[in-house]
């Protein structure tokens, strides 16, 4: 059996204690631990984009995090992010940008970190910033359309 | 009370805020007390004898509750088309990554722990790569038992091949001589992928008096639960199967992937046990989409006039049959085009191979054919010095026309969609494109048709006592938006708002039959059967109504809100609320509307083709497409970038405009991956890139943002509300005009798939002088 070491972790503003093993990932431990089910395991490699959470307020790949590495970190994950995430959520609705929905819980917490550090964002930006999330289901036009709703304010 | 109609409008997903919420729950998202993870053993080798199993050590191992091999599997055979699939490997391997012995244990790490314990001796066979491995005299065979196995068609199978089809109508030597110029080409298509971003996943329960209950990623749990029951023997009504929300499956979820193991860890353990697939797994182990060699010969006169045209297509169909007699039959049938050619001949070939399965995938062959047939039209009109939309639209089929082998047609919106893409293109302009230096760009053009039918389909639409209402169809949203359609059209024909119905989750217990989501079939079938359960409803209603109003039923109209009255009166009324109560408590009994039909108007007339090996007798309507692609390629480097897109689809009527965006949008995206750099390859037997750091899909930096999805309304008379499917239409010619493009572009033709910059380059340095 591996070594389980008990961590405190700040998710979406609540102090919660796990037992994580030594290479446990921070998506193990949101999925099976906390039942933090949002954030998805697409490829487990670091490719898809699907376990985005933010960590500190910026968007990190959960199956690539070491749960261990998030001591004293502030986690957010899609059940607990507000803010512009809700405005992306209305835009993400009026846009029709969700199909199946697997990418959707990373892609609101991507473009909520991108419209944060650039408020105002062109499509090009967009483009690039979700460029690591990958959707199998839009062709991502209505998504860009989306976060560009919300980037340029003209969303609800 | 809002009395806009609720069809063609661009509703939200009714479960939108689920998702945008993190709370949708897919399968790997579900928990059971006590429950038990699985793990699989796959095979090293793609053909071998199984000599004898050594699981000691991993039924020892830490958590280990179950080690199952296909000795404790009894011999029993699934398949849509020809039974020649065990649950899990039985005697033999016949591809790299095979399942061979399953594992539950208490823990996921520890399931994956044991399975590297497990010993199996094999005796290795020669493997049949490719399909002429698969054709030479005396080739090993991949199914020795072939011609015992059943089938559900008359398949022309033996040896490799697993079925062999020919479609032909007029006179194919008249056909040449009639003909001015005569173009021949050979093509190939790879493998790709479906990359649903869920991978596949079940979790299977057993419960106290030891009846089954499976969740799993799936396109119909009626398909789920059959092919189950059919691989482990065990009577259907043993087996209950659902879904939970489906992170897409453009085909892979149609047919079983690991339900059926799922299901005897499940039996075996008594305990609840979840398996999903990691995503090198799920590359390894469930479908692709079929290889193709394709060789098209197309004759015409000097004014453009398709006359004849002869294909012959080698489908790899990989290890076993899934769904590939279907889809070899189908790009047959689809190998003439929208267009009318008297005299054609489609034959083709599905051999069995050492290698994954290939199986339904968006387009089921079309866009495989579609590459090699709409690329040579360009060809053609290059060569006779015709405009390429010119002689498409020459050529289409009118309402008077009917289909490669005599079916009639409904509604053709195909001109309408070529004149919409030819317009916003701005196609007649194309000569001025200007390109940057090193770069040079192009237009490209190309047209489709698709069906949407196919196979058995139910609904119930039950009136509860407060008057809201509860719809049951068993067909299930992988996320393309069909309980959002079903629950629209439910809504309009009742006149109520989208809230008060609600949508039931398919229960292969309380769910009519629904063949499954595929096809492109979910709105045009069940829709259609929503519709009439719909007006089932209503009429009852209205004989309690007539009773209670006294009047005739004739003279009695829905009103919007939930409110049935007599027609020109406006207080004579009553609340659905009155009717229900009455129903439930007094006279009549509860309101409960249902319809079920099949797709039955034949695919072939006998009068007018010849059919040998057709897996399919009735087979849909059609839906029609349009698209032109703009494409800029780079000289240097040969990439191919598309800047623009306009796809344009005839769907009868879209129930919901944003979906059927979304669904063109998507699917283009998804050809494009096809087109330009999507292949699954074999390095020997084994892939060489099951990782999607290795297998490219399309990114928001590869799919234009000028994606621009235009909707035709030709509506269908059988319709509901007119509309056709629009699932698969999409990527059908993606390929076709991208490399339409490239020509146009750059003066190369390429006949292979994905044109990788390597490819590009090679072509443009051979057509350069000196090159
Ligand atoms: S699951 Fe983490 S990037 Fe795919
Ligand atoms: S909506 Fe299905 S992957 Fe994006």
């Amino acid at each position: 059996m591996s070594v389980r070491q008990t961590l405190v972790l700040r998710v979406n503003d609540a102090e919660r204690e796990v037992r994580p093993a030594l290479h446990d990932t921070l998506l193990t431990v949101l999925r099976d631990e906390l039942q933090l089910t949002g954030a998805k395991r697409g490829c487990n490699h670091g490719v898809c984009g699907a376990c985005t959470v933010l960590v500190d307020g910026r968007p990190v790949r959960a199956c690539l995090t070491l749960a261990h590495t998030c001591r004293g970190a502030a986690i957010t994950t899609i059940e607990g992010v507000t803010g512009i995430a809700d405005r992306l959520r209305s835009a993400f609705e009026d846009a029709n940008a969700v199909q199946c929905g697997f990418c959707t819980s990373a892609m609101v917490l991507v473009a909520a970190a991108l419209v944060a550090e650039r408020p105002g964002a062109s499509i090009e930006e967009i483009r690039t910033g979700l460029s690591g999330n990958l959707c199998r289901c839009t062709g991502y036009r209505k998504i860009v359309d989306a976060v560009c709703a919300v980037a340029q304010g003209t969303g609800r | 009370m809002s009395v806009e109609s609720l069809i063609g409008r661009s509703l939200p997903r009714l479960e939108v805020r689920e998702k945008l919420t993190g709370r949708a729950q897919y399968t790997a998202d579900l928990y059971r007390p006590g429950m038990l993870h699985g793990a699989l053993v796959g095979s090293p080798h793609a053909h071998a004898r199984i000599v004898s199993y050594d699981v000691r050590a991993a039924r020892a191992a830490p958590g280990v509750r179950c080690v199952l091999t296909g000795d404790d599997f009894g011999d029993h055979r699934m398949g849509a088309f020809i039974k020649d699939e065990h649950a899990i490997a039985k005697g033999k391997v016949r591809y790299v990554g095979e399942p061979v012995v399953a594992i539950a244990a208490e823990t996921e790490e520890q399931a994956r722990a044991a399975a590297l314990l497990v010993e199996v001796r094999y005796e290795e066979l020669p493997a049949i790569l490719t399909p002429e491995d698969a054709l030479a005299p005396g080739a090993a065979l991949v199914h020795e038992d072939l011609a015992s196995y059943f089938k559900v068609f008359e398949a022309v199978c033996g040896g490799n091949v697993c079925s062999r089809t020919e479609l032909a109508e007029g006179d194919l030597a008249q056909g040449w001589r009639e003909s001015d110029l005569v173009v021949e080409s050979e093509y190939r298509t790879p493998a790709q992928a479906h990359v649903s971003l869920e991978p596949c996943g079940a979790l299977a329960e057993v419960d106290p008096a030891g009846r089954v209950t499976l969740w799993s990623a799936n396109q119909s749990v009626f398909r789920i639960q059959a092919s189950v029951c059919e691989s482990l023997g065990l009577p259907m009504s043993r087996l209950r199967c659902l879904t939970p929300r489906v992170g897409a499956g453009f085909g892979n979820k149609m047919e079983a992937h690991i339900q059926p193991i799922v299901v005897q860890l499940a039996l075996a353990t008594g305990r609840p046990v979840k398996l999903i697939l990691s995503r090198e797994e799920d590359f390894e182990i469930v479908r692709t989409r079929h290889p193709f060699q394709i060789r098209v010969k197309t004759g015409v006169r000097n004014d453009g006039t398709f006359v004849a045209r002869e294909v012959e297509v080698v489908a790899d169909g990989g290890a076993y049959a899934d769904d590939s007699p279907g889809v070899l039959g189908y790009s047959l049938l689809m190998a003439r085009g929208p267009y009318r050619i008297p005299h054609t001949r489609c034959r083709g070939t599905l051999v069995y191979t050492n290698k994954l399965r290939a199986g339904a995938f968006r387009g089921f062959g079309n866009p495989q054919v579609s590459f090699a047939t709409e690329t040579q039209i360009d060809e053609i009109a290059a060569r006779l010095g015709i405009d390429p939309v010119e002689i498409r639209r020459k050529n289409a089929l009118g309402t008077d026309d009917r289909w490669f082998c005599g079916q009639r047609l409904g509604s053709i919106g195909l001109a309408e969609c070529i004149a919409v893409a030819e317009r916003e293109s701005g196609w007649a302009d194309r000569a001025k494109l200007a390109s940057a230096p090193g770069k040079r760009r192009g237009l490209g053009f190309a047209c489709t048709a698709h069906i949407s039918g196919l196979l058995g389909t139910g609904a119930i639409v039950r009136l509860l006592e407060d008057g809201s209402v509860v719809l049951n169809t068993g067909a299930v949203d992988i996320g393309q938006g069909s309980d959002t359609v079903l629950t629209q059209i439910c809504a309009d024909a009742l006149k109520i708002p989208l809230d008060r119905v609600s949508i039931a989750s398919p229960d292969t217990d309380g769910s009519p039959y629904n063949w499954g989501t595929t096809a492109s079939r979910v709105t045009y079938t069940t829709g259609r059967a929503v519709f009439a359960a719909a007006r089932e409803v209503e009429r009852q209603i209205k004989t309690h109504a007539a009773e209670l109003l006294e009047c005739a039923e004739s003279d009695l109209e829905l009103r919007p809100g939930g409110v049935v009255g007599i027609k020109g009166v406006p207080g004579k009324e009553l609340p659905f609320v009155a009717i229900s109560a009455r129903a439930h408590w007094r006279k009549g009994g509860p309101i409960i509307g249902t319809n079920s039909w099949v797709f039955d108007q034949p695919t072939f007339d006998p009068k007018r083709a010849v059919a040998i090996g057709l897996p399919f007798p009735q087979i849909g309507v059609y839906s029609f497409g349009a698209l032109c692609v703009e494409v800029e390629v780079d000289e240097i480097t040969g990439k191919v970038d598309a800047r623009r897109a306009w796809t344009v689809a005839d769907v009868g009527r879209a129930i919901n405009r944003a979906s059927v965006e979304g669904q063109l949008e998507g699917a283009f995206a998804q050809g494009l991956g096809f087109a330009l750099v999507e292949e699954v390859v074999w390095d020997g037997p084994r892939l060489a890139n099951p990782t999607l750091m290795d297998y490219k899909v399309p990114t928001t930096l590869e799919v234009p943002y000028e994606l621009h999805a235009h909707i035709v309304e030709s509506p269908d008379p059988d319709g509901p509300f007119g509309a056709k499917g629009v699932g698969e239409i999409g990527i059908n010619v993606v390929a076709a005009a991208v490399a339409n493009a490239v020509a146009a572009a750059t003066g190369v033709r390429l006949r292979q798939l994905p044109m990788t910059p390597e490819r590009v380059l090679r072509g443009v340095l051979a057509s350069q002088p000196g090159g």
